[in-house]
């Protein structure tokens, strides 16, 4: 399915179905992370029931630690 | 007077009213690195009245590609960030009130530093000191503007107590091991970007315009072309730990103190000992003198080379130990050496 990510149009592969299917795509799956779909903000519980769909917007945010 | 706040001053939502304000505030930068040294500067420049800046290392020169107040000078001399960046920061505006702090921010101390401040930033390295600042803040009740950055990534969001969540909700349950330090390396425009972030919400809040601030956890990676902003508000906790209704400010307890840190993106360890210490440097290098290896020394700190290690001991009784990650390797050579 096509998604927005950040902004970004992409399109992702078919087994990436779930928010949290999108966090190891990315392989941010161990970081600490806020995703909002479609102005909702999640909870990290519902990264793993949260189904995506075509054209979706999803903004992902992963905290760093660096200064 | 000169007119050296006058571009500030045009500037209408900080006008002459605004730059009046800023001039009487007491801001407090926890971390004198990449970060600490822009938002350092960017405050010293705008005529903040007092700036308390505190930090635990030294110059080296992989710090001069993104430090923007040290020189070759500096790495040179070893001196630690927080009087070269006093030097600098005095050079720049003369007018303002400096107070330069060597020193591991431990949870008594930030508490301390934190009552006499309007405002705190962060520009740590890592999230054990991150927490104890968000702990902190809130006990206390000043806002903090947590920044962070690795490669050309970078983040930042704007913490007001009783009003926004804190770092604890947005962090969630998630184990702190989960929040390792990056070695990716860094650019210097990430660093710029979140100064950027950090700053202008500082002035927001130093001239009390609180309707203005951005109210959105940020995200950017400058190389990916990457842009994000969430509003978080739904993300406050009615029973978080640490700005709650029946909150324990669990990073202020000494249990959850370590004593050793792996220091971020470098093959170092610090060691801190147990009670505090005033260390008689010059007494040390006799000692150290006889045991082989180079002993150097400035007013604030010696550093020992025996290789494949290299000590260096603060006055406060801090080491970093370097040549090693390895924490139990690095408590042997401290011991071997500093008794
Ligand atoms: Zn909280």
């Amino acid at each position: 399915m096509n998604v927005l990510l950040n902004g970004e149009s992409i399109q992702l592969p078919e087994h990436v179905v779930l928010v949290s299917d999108v966090l190891k795509h990315y392989e941010i799956h161990d970081k600490v992370v806020v995703v909002e779909v479609n102005g909702e903000i999640l909870t990290s519980v519902e990264h793993q029931s949260t189904r995506l769909s075509d054209k979706d917007k999803i903004e992902i945010v992963h905290f760093v630690g660096g200064g | 007077m000169n007119n050296r706040y006058s571009r500030q001053e045009l500037f209408s939502p900080i006008g002459k009213g605004g730059q009046e304000r800023i001039f009487n505030k007491h801001v407090l930068i926890i971390g004198a690195g990449a970060l600490g040294s822009g938002c350092a500067e960017a405050l010293v420049r705008a005529g903040i009245g007092k700036l308390t800046i505190v930090d635990r290392d030294y110059v080296e020169w992989s710090n001069l590609q993104r430090q923007q107040l040290y020189s070759e000078e500096d790495a040179k001399n070893r001196l630690p960030k927080v009087i070269a960046a006093k030097n600098r920061l005095l050079a720049i505006n003369s007018s303002v009130a400096i107070e330069a702090i060597i020193a591991d921010a431990s949870v008594l101390e930030l508490e301390d530093w934190a009552k006499k401040v309007n405002l705190m930033i962060d520009a740590t390295d890592n999230f054990e000191t991150r927490m104890i600042l968000n702990d902190v803040s809130q006990k206390v009740g000043i806002p903090w503007i947590y920044g962070a950055c690795v490669g050309s990534y970078g983040i930042s969001y704007t913490i007001i107590p009783e009003k926004t969540p804190c770092l604890s909700c947005l962090v969630e349950t998630v184990p702190l091991g989960g929040l390792t330090c990056d070695t990716a390396g860094i650019i210097s425009p990430a660093v710029n970007m979140v100064v950027s972030y950090q700053m202008s919400e500082a002035l927001k809040i130093l001239v009390g315009d609180l309707d203005s601030l951005r109210n959105k956890l940020v995200s950017f990676d400058l190389w990916k072309n990457q842009y994000s902003a969430i509003q978080v508000d739904k993300l406050k906790k009615v029973d978080c730990p640490s700005c709650g209704k029946e909150r324990s400010y669990p990073f202020l307890s000494f249990e959850n103190q370590t004593k050793t840190a792996v220091l971020c993106g470098r093959d170092s360890v610090q060691i801190r000992p147990s009670s505090q210490t005033v260390r008689d440097l010059e007494a040390l290098e006799q000692l150290l003198a006889k045991q082989g290896g180079t002993v150097q020394r400035n007013p604030y700190l010696l550093s020992y080379s025996a290789p494949p290690h290299r000590l260096v001991v603060f006055k406060d009784g801090r080491v970093l130990v370097h040549g090693t990650k390895d924490i139990s390797e690095a408590k042997a050579v401290y011991h071997r050496y500093l008794g």
